[in-house]
């Protein structure tokens, strides 16, 4: 159970192997291997402090790893910065740091990828295009909000965590990282922040969940990746899991 | 090229297909006055002036004050600029003052008088460049940065001139401050020219979408990728361009440049911006706003002169204005 078992390289749209992070005398995490199936959602458990979002973190570009050797779309791909990531086709979903309060929901959705016109030298927005895109953006993934013309500052919660995930998934990203994707939620807006990653599943968008809700993961993802004290302790196919082994998993009681 | 919801936020700009608020629910909602507090007052000070003394809705007089008010709308434009990214711009007036020193003295040098107006605009803006790169490399408070130019580029224009004004007697600012096209001033003009310029700028081009994105959420901006230092660099930029065209009309208006710094036109740009409901904090802006907002300042002032009202209570007025104004924006939704 707790042996990674190997996916061919050709299936993992992401994979790292001896991958090793410490700042200064504190380890994060050392030696671990992790793979992302194309088009599946894998999920990354464990308890505080246990490594996980410093693991994601190092997989896109926001922490440099010490050690080990990062893979991307069958290439070694360690990433200097987010944005180098970003441009090679991995979208994170910041919990803080995904929309501009103060702009429209069209807008948020196109920030720094505006549709332009040009005219001669010079590049006008072209805003009917991205209200069109837009609409048909959110209604692909289902995602109710009152208008595209509306400051994001008036949505709720869940429907700006829904708006950060259409416009990662809407920029063609190949992979999609969600870091807590529902902590800060209710239980409505959480069922719909749920149904909104279970569409993208069914689309085969590649999503990575960080989370520490068990059963949240075992009813979102294909693949469940445990650590453990800055280890990779185990990998199991959330089809054949129970709450209970996950929590042995996590605690280290298996 | 746009309607007007483009410069009010949200709830007035939905589109045609979302639901209208009514128009009796809209008037009783404050966010709508604060809005539009710069066309609010500017209605209502034309019909208060306009009864107490007849004279002010005169042509002559309108004319009058858009001409006085072209170098305050001009200058209100790269305030607002400065503001939306949640900065703040003290040197305006300041590098005014430094435009019009150098423009004299180049014009006295026996240089073109084009070549000295290129090179006044080329030094307002080369300051308003140096702000914003101290702003963001150096990650000062943009309030000390400008606070420090503003001293600074005083002694610079001081030392230039060794304090003493230098006439300028150039046919083509003589034509520039008096000639006029259609009803209006040229002045006037290329208030009207920098208004739509501004205007596209913000609205609809890429730079004035990451503009608002910058002054919203700096951090958020960045972590989309956007360039925030850049934006905030070519955003004082910008106003450093409005303070060298400012300092042209100013010195053709005139017919000197003065080593002197007119501190009510940097009060009265950040008024300006403030009741044309341009959040301090950053993040929202229109470019009409501020300007209706310049206007109403300039008709402000004028029809208290024309009133005979002592020109002591001027400040007084804007000042009690501007904190009003202040207070209906905190209902800004």
């Amino acid at each position: 159970m707790s042996a990674p078992h190997h996916i061919p390289a050709t299936e993992a749209i992401i994979a790292c192997e001896g991958l090793s992070k410490h700042f200064g005398g504190i380890r994060a995490f050392t030696d671990v291997a992790f793979q992302a199936r194309r088009g599946e959602v894998t999920a990354v458990i464990g308890d505080n402090g246990a490594g996980k979002s410093t693991l994601i973190r190092s997989l896109v570009g926001v922490h440099q790893p010490d050690a080990g050797n990062l893979f991307f779309d069958g290439r070694a791909r360690p990433f200097a910065n987010p944005d180098e990531a970003r441009k090679a086709g991995i979208e994170t979903v910041h919990q803080n740091l995904a929309l501009i309060d103060e702009l429209t929901v069209a807008q948020n959705l196109f920030l720094n990828r505006e549709i332009v016109r040009r005219i001669g030298p010079f590049a006008f927005l072209d805003r009917k295009a991205m209200k069109r895109e837009a609409r048909s953006m959110l209604s692909r993934l289902s995602i109710n909000v009152p208008s595209i013309n509306q400051r994001v500052r008036r949505l709720s919660g869940g429907q700006r965590q829904a708006i950060s995930i259409c416009r990662a998934v809407g920029s063609g990203a190949k992979l999609v990282v969600m870091d807590e994707p529902t902590a800060a939620l209710g239980v409505q807006e959480t069922a719909n922040v749920e149904a909104l990653i279970r569409r993208l599943r069914e689309q085969s968008v590649s999503v990575i969940l960080v989370s520490h809700n068990f059963d949240q993961v075992r009813r979102l993802s294909d693949q469940i990746w445990v650590m453990r004290a800055g280890k990779m302790a185990a990998t199991v196919r959330a089809s054949e899991t129970s709450g209970n082994e996950l929590v042995a998993l996590v605690t280290g009681a298996a | 090229m746009s309607t007007p919801a483009d410069n009010a936020p949200a709830a007035h700009s939905a589109g045609a297909e979302e639901s209208r608020p009514s128009l009796a629910a809209l008037l009783l909602d404050p966010s709508f006055w604060a809005d539009w507090a710069s066309v609010v007052g500017l209605v209502g000070l034309v019909i208060v002036f306009g009864i107490a003394q007849p004279v002010f809705l005169s042509v002559a007089n309108l004319q009058a004050l858009l001409l006085a008010a072209a170098i305050l709308v001009v200058l209100s434009i790269g305030q607002t600029f400065v503001i939306a990214t949640s900065g703040i711009d003290l040197s305006l007036a300041a590098a005014v003052m430094l435009g019009a020193i150098i423009l004299g003295l180049v014009n006295a040098a026996g240089y073109g008088i084009v070549i000295a107006c290129v090179l006044a605009v080329l030094a307002t803006s080369a300051v308003g460049f140096l702000n914003g790169l101290i702003i963001t490399a150096g990650k000062i408070p943009d309030f000390v940065v400008t606070l420090g130019t503003l001293s600074g580029i005083t002694g610079l224009g001081l030392i230039l001139s060794g304090g003493e004004p230098t006439m300028v007697g150039s046919t083509f600012l003589l034509r520039l401050a008096s000639g006029s096209f259609g009803p209006f001033g040229y002045p006037v003009w290329v208030a009207i020219a920098a208004v739509i310029v501004a205007h596209i700028a913000l609205y609809h081009t890429r730079f004035g979408v990451h503009l608002l994105a910058t002054g919203g959420q700096t951090e958020s901006a960045g972590a989309l990728g956007i360039r925030t230092d850049r934006v905030k660099i070519a955003a004082y930029t910008i106003s450093g361009l409005c303070a060298g065209i400012a300092a042209i009309l100013l010195v053709a208006r005139i017919g000197s440049a003065e080593p002197q710094i007119n501190t009510s036109l940097l009060l009265n740009s950040v008024a300006a911006v403030v009741l044309g409901g341009v959040s301090l904090f950053g993040g929202r802006a229109s470019i009409l706003g501020p300007a209706i907002g310049a206007l109403m300042l300039t008709a402000l002032v004028n029809g208290l002169t024309l009133l005979n009202v002592s020109a002591f209570y001027q400040p007084l007025a804007v000042g009690a204005i501007v904190v009003l104004a202040a207070l209906i924006m905190r209902y800004q939704k």
